[in-house]
């Protein structure tokens, strides 16, 4: 099993059960060298406990856990070179910044010169130089978060686990860490694996990301893979966001099909995932809002493409939100569909009340058979 | 106005209660008995003030050796004490699920429910020479002639250990309930053994609870009266017995308060130089667990 030392981790069918609760479904995936790999997925899908089999804390039921290329199930935890930032840090109160970065030089046998030069080193990386001496409890929230990390990296794991470390911080800040992460894997040119329910973070950080739902990897890929080139349902609804329909199958035609969905709306669109639709199939549609065009009726009713759905409708309220801001069209048939827009602030902009056409492309209307 | 006064009103009602109890139970005795302590017999009926029974204390031999022996058979139980108890302490709170706890716990209070007086002689019910432990070991074979359990120093360790046991057990378990087991999982995870992370991240979050669970049980066995007399017999040499003898057998009543507050100093010492030599505050233990 040497052939293939490129992974850092890999992960081969692994299982896991608590009782007849299948934590972790015959999950497969490798990660290769310096990588950020994340996984996303809602709560109680079994992320953790996925963590916690690579960390060595839950053995799995079956399967087999490779690091550089070597089996470490039956390794205990502190023998892995595999190290965790917990949820909420786990960082010790009773010692202080130095000595909880100390601590696992001390447990490897590090002489008192090495320790001391390598925890100066790490503490500077993350540039906080003059910290050495504080208690835990006099640093910030996101202080803690880089003296988390780098207490791990100090020690040069392979691969640095991250289950939700964001999740006790307040939105600010964790816009901040987001790209201060990004940028410390960079730094260290460490594996990282991070969990995470919050679709924006895997998205900006991610190389790589798994979607993961009831135990199972959904699909494996980098961030536009994802979102643009969903391969389920699942997918197309959890990453990004989006209107969604479920309607029939009323006319197939190769790669395409027409849907009347369940409010009596028909429209064109693309097949995607597995298995082809045939007449009368459900499916669920998905439209990005970006990929909606909203304009004003009447004005001048142009050039919309042979190919695109068009719908009448009228705006329902503006959702300003800058440069992200969107509009909810109220159809004919009574449904919600968001769009988004560019709100100039000028007369030209559009606002309740006011009638408008909404165009996609076939194209971007996912189709999944249910 | 009239809503602060009534404020005030009930604060003071609130704390009354609180502070007549101080007073009437623990300042006033005290006082009293330092008074008392103070006086020194010269001729029947009259007194002098002055030192004379506290250097009475110290000319005497037997009476520190005593105290010295009742301080050193203390800290062993202490010792004892907090070597069973933290491994209970440990499963209770840490490995136990939450049904298991409550009834762990239970199960230790159980003690509590019978009277000190009671569980002293139904130690005696099983050690004495015609006791449970000696005849049965006698009809399995083990022994010709009936042991007596009774009356060693051994066995008053064991009955005060088993007394105290659970004053050392409930601190332990509310400081290293408040533990959060990744702070354990991060400790093997960062490469740590067991004998490490008990060492070097256990113990010493645990360390507020251990030193006021050691507080509680060494003043508890220091000031214990009837377990060593009742184990330990005649020749139990509690310093306890030597304040009972001097205040009932020989009526002394000045020399017996002098002996309380050489006991209540030597206790108070001994834990501060405890306190001292583990880095710990009371302020920080008491609030802590
Ligand atoms: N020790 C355990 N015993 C029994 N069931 C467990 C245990 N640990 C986890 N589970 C179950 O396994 C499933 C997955 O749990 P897990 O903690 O891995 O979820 P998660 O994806 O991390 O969720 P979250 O985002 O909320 O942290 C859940 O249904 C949970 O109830
Ligand atoms: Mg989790």
């Amino acid at each position: 099993m040497q052939s293939t030392t490129e992974n850092d981790l890999e992960c081969i069918e692994i299982k896991k059960h608590f009782g007849s609760v299948r934590a972790v479904d015959d999950v497969s995936f490798d990660i290769p060298k310096g990588s950020f790999f994340s996984i996303l997925g809602p709560s109680g899908c079994g992320k953790t406990t996925l963590m916690r089999m690579i960390a060595g804390f839950e053995q799995p039921n079956s399967g087999d856990i490779r690091i550089k290329g070597k089996s470490v199930i039956g390794t205990p935890p502190n023998r892995r070179n595999v190290k965790m930032v917990f949820q909420h840090l786990a960082l010790f109160p009773m010692m202080n910044v130095y000595e909880n970065i100390a601590y696992g030089l001390r447990c490897a046998g590090a002489s008192k010169d090495v320790i001391r030069t390598k925890v100066h080193d790490v503490l500077a990386r993350i540039s906080l130089p003059d910290v050495a001496n504080r208690e835990i409890s006099q640093l910030s929230g996101g202080q803690k978060q880089r003296i988390a990390i780098a207490r791990c990296m100090v020690l040069d794991p392979d691969v640095l686990l991250l289950d939700e470390p964001l999740g006790a911080l307040d939105l600010k800040l964790r816009e901040a860490m987001k790209i201060e992460l990004k940028l410390l894997q960079h730094q260290f040119d460490t594996t990282f694996v991070y969990i995470t329910h919050d679709q924006s973070e895997a998205l900006v950080m991610s190389d790589h990301v798994a979607i993961m739902d009831k135990g199972k990897f959904v699909q494996i890929g980098t961030p536009q893979e994802l979102y643009h080139k969903p391969k389920a349902a699942f997918v197309a609804g959890f990453v990004g966001d989006t209107n969604r329909w479920a309607g029939r199958v009323t006319r197939v035609e190769d790669g395409a099909v027409e849907v009347e969905t369940e409010a009596g709306l028909t429209m064109r669109g693309s097949v995607r995932g597995a298995g082809a639709p045939s007449v009368g199939d459900a499916v669920h549609v998905f439209v990005r809002p970006e990929f909606i065009k909203a304009e004003k009726s009447g004005a001048d009713a142009q050039k919309i493409d042979a190919g695109h759905n068009v719908i009448e409708g009228k705006i329902d309220s503006i959702l300003f939100n800058g440069a992200n801001s969107r509009v909810l069209v109220r159809g004919r048939a009574g449904e919600l569909i968001e769009a988004d827009v560019v709100l100039t602030g000028g007369t030209e902009d559009l606002k309740p009340k006011d009638d408008v056409t909404l165009s996609w492309s076939a194209e971007q209307t996912m189709s999944f058979k249910v | 106005m009239m809503q602060k006064d009534i404020k005030r009103l009930s604060l003071y009602l609130l704390f009354a209660p609180f502070a007549m109890w101080i007073t009437l139970l623990i300042i006033l005795p005290h006082l009293g008995m330092f008074y008392i302590s103070m006086r020194e017999k010269v001729a029947p009926r009259v007194y002098e003030f002055g030192f004379d029974n506290y250097i009475n204390f110290f000319n005497e031999p037997i009476y520190w050796n005593t105290l010295l022996r009742t301080g050193s058979m203390s800290l062993l139980v202490t010792v004892l004490a907090l070597l069973l108890g933290f491994p209970i302490a440990y499963y209770i709170a840490k490995i136990a699920g939450n049904r298991t706890r409550g009834a762990l716990f239970l199960m230790c209070l159980i003690p509590l429910w019978v009277s000190d007086l009671i569980r002293a002689f139904g130690w005696i019910l099983l050690l004495r020479e015609t006791g449970i432990i000696s005849s049965s070991l006698q009809w399995a074979g083990l022994i010709n002639t009936p042991i007596e359990f009774l009356y060693n120093d051994a066995t008053v360790i064991v009955g005060l250990v088993y007394t105290v046991i659970l004053f050392m057990i409930v601190p332990l378990v509310s400081t290293l309930d408040g533990m959060d087991d990744a702070m354990i999982e991060a400790g093997y995870n960062l490469g740590g053994n067991g004998p490490t992370v008990l060492r070097r991240i256990i113990i010493p979050y645990a360390m507020p609870g251990i030193v006021s669970g050691c507080i509680v049980v060494f003043m508890l066995t220091a000031g214990s009266y009837l377990t060593p007399i009742l184990l330990g017999g005649k020749n139990s040499s509690w310093f306890t017995e030597q304040i009972y003898d001097q205040f009932i057998t020989r009526y002394n009543w000045e020399s017996g308060a002098a002996f309380g507050f050489v006991l209540l100093a030597f206790t108070s010492l001994v834990i501060w130089i405890g306190l001292k030599l583990s880095g710990q505050t009371l302020n920080s233990t008491v609030a802590r667990s």
